[in-house]
């Protein structure tokens, strides 16, 4: 009898290709003491915000690339995970055993209440709806004078985490993130690959046919929404430690804008989409605004010449080039 | 007589003015292949979509192994054994034969709610699918995706994708749309090695087909259905033969419909 399983890997696969990805992580690890060598740290808090937009735009990748969920909204989510770190720090609140997972779990819950209805719609209607409730939860935040309202909110200090590390040290917080973003892409690979994983792609292949083989699509939806969300939180709650500040810019259409543009830009449902993407938008920003203000013209030109010419975003390179 | 597995009684539909399903009534029994014939535009996927639940009747009841389907969803259908098929081929096109496959057996084993244990691994579950293909004569092209599948092997794939869930009724849209005479002849084949296996509500224009494999087939005009009965039943009725065979049962070879 021969064994049922794929010869070459389909869709539904997903590795985290370690010949490459291990190499890219050593470089990333030996990045705090290169910076040292050069004499310039501040490459290490650059680095650190690109790692934190990657763990975003990662999870927007979750619901946009593998479950087809067009979510204009999603900087609500990071902004939701970021204001809970302040304003527990506010309360006195500083551990971050404490803030971080209350920051998932207050953007879980906010995903799953917007899920609940946006998930309804399809299309058109699902982007606006998304983009409605970010904006309402933005101008909400503006709202709450007692944390700041337009001001935005400042942290007294990093959230503290023990086991000998002092976040307020930037190469030990950079490492923090970079073991949590390495945690959330092994997160997602297993769950891509497991079965719920196997189901949300199939539904964003064809929604109709899930339905009538006897999937409950929705509820798989919101469950998919709703990890987002939580991990968006994360982010979110990495965020504020790195700046010490909040604000109701985080959630901004134009953030959760540039979530979907670091996506479409490495690799609307690749498992590393959302990091290259993170990548290469946020070095075209710093790069290209040494040179002019108006830096977004460069990464305008830069979009369009990746949606032309690699319509699967960048990761889409590499994958053509194995395939030859 | 074998009990009713399903009972469509009553069921009306209306479109604004246009009545698509005007209390249509129909009974199949269990294991047996039962079609749906009539003139284009007669109303037959509309009462499919109401049987699987895709559209809510405005009127009527749908009652499947003794139960009234009410409100309930699509997908609750399908659990209970309620499965279609669609006309225009729906099918995982970006995914192979097998993944197609073992999504339909996943979706009646267990739960999907597994969000750590690699899925590939399942082999039990990829056995059946594998064994499904077979079935649908796809064992040679497990590994194909099936938007590279010729428009017969997906129709093979769209009637397999419904057998993969296990269903105790099978609502079958015009499996053989499009197809051609080898092709045809290979679906005919393969829905008569399921019957008494799996009962069957089966759409289709093809007179040929239908005589072939029909034990019980509804007539249905302008949304009602107006005969039900065996082939002879059928051709004898008078107004069968006016409002829709026509000549067609006339002429020596079973011609097809225009479509």
């Amino acid at each position: 009898m021969p064994t049922h399983e794929q010869a070459a890997p389909g869709l539904l696969d997903h590795t985290l290709q370690l010949r490459w990805s291990l190499p890219v992580l050593a470089v990333l690890a030996a990045l705090p003491v290169l910076a040292a060598l050069a004499g310039d740290t501040f490459y290490v808090g650059l680095a650190t915000r690109i790692l934190i937009f990657a763990l975003a735009a990662t999870s927007l990748n979750l619901i946009l690339g593998f479950g087809g969920l067009v979510s204009f909204g999603h900087a609500a989510f990071v902004g939701v995970g970021a204001y809970t770190v302040a304003i527990l720090m506010q309360a006195g609140l500083v551990s971050a055993w404490v803030a971080w997972p209350a920051a998932m779990l207050a953007s879980a819950g906010m995903a799953l209440l917007i899920g609940l209805i946006s998930l309804r719609t399809q299309g058109v209607y699902f982007i606006m709806i998304t983009l409605a409730f970010a904006q309402m939860l933005y101008y909400l935040v503006i709202s709450l004078k007692a944390y700041g309202g337009d001001d935005g909110l400042s942290l007294a200090s990093r959230s503290s985490l023990g086991l000998g590390l002092d976040l307020g040290q930037d190469v030990h917080f950079y490492f923090v993130t970079l073991a949590l973003l390495v945690a959330v892409l092994v997160l997602m690979v297993r769950l891509l690959n497991a079965r719920f994983g196997h189901v949300l792609q199939a539904i964003r292949e064809n929604e109709v046919r899930m339905t009538a083989l006897g999937f409950a699509v929705f509820r798989y939806k919101l469950v998919a929404f709703t990890v987002a969300g939580a991990l968006a939180g994360l982010a979110g709650a990495l965020l504020a430690n790195q700046g010490s500040f909040v604000s109701p810019a985080l959630m901004q259409w134009s953030q959760s804008g540039m979530l979907m543009i670091m996506v479409i830009l490495g690799g609307v449902g690749h498992l590393y989409g959302g990091v290259l993407g993170a990548i290469v938008f946020l070095l075209l920003e710093e790069f290209l605004s040494h040179y002019t203000i108006h830096w977004q013209l460069g990464l305008g030109a830069v979009l369009l010449g990746v949606v032309l010419m690699a319509p699967n975003g960048l990761t889409s390179l590499a994958r053509r080039r194995t395939v030859q | 007589m074998n009990p009713v597995v399903l009972n469509v009684q009553g069921l009306v539909k209306r479109f604004g003015g246009l009545t698509a399903t005007d209390h249509a009534s129909l009974a199949v029994s269990q294991g047996e292949i039962h079609a749906l014939i009539g003139p284009n535009g007669a109303g037959k996927t509309t009462l499919i979509h109401q049987i699987s639940g895709a559209l809510r009747p405005d009127a009527g009841h749908v009652v499947f192994n003794g139960a009234d389907m009410g409100g309930l969803p699509m997908h609750e259908r399908a659990l209970q054994g309620l499965v279609r098929s669609y006309q225009i081929t729906s099918v995982f096109k970006r995914l192979s034969v097998l993944d197609n496959l073992a999504l339909a057996v996943q979706a009646v084993d267990g739960s999907s709610m597994r969000f750590w244990h690699a899925a590939r691994t399942e082999s039990v579950r990829f056995a059946a699918a594998a064994a499904v293909a077979q079935r649908v004569g796809l064992g040679a092209r497990l590994s194909r995706l099936a938007g590279a599948l010729s428009h017969g092997e997906q129709r093979q794939l769209e009637v397999g994708l419904a057998l993969a869930t296990r269903p105790k009724l099978l609502l079958l849209d015009e499996p053989m749309a499009g197809m051609g005479p080898d092709e045809s002849e290979r679906m005919v084949s393969l829905l008569i090695s399921l019957r008494g296996e799996v009962s069957m509500l089966l759409v289709e224009h093809d007179m040929d087909a239908v005589f072939r494999l029909a034990d019980t087939i509804s007539v249905l005009v302008f949304g009602k259905v107006i005969a039900s009965g065996n082939a002879q039943h059928i051709k004898d009725n008078a107004e069968v033969r006016r409002a829709y065979l026509g000549d067609e049962l006339d002429a020596s070879a079973p011609a097809q419909e225009a479509a």
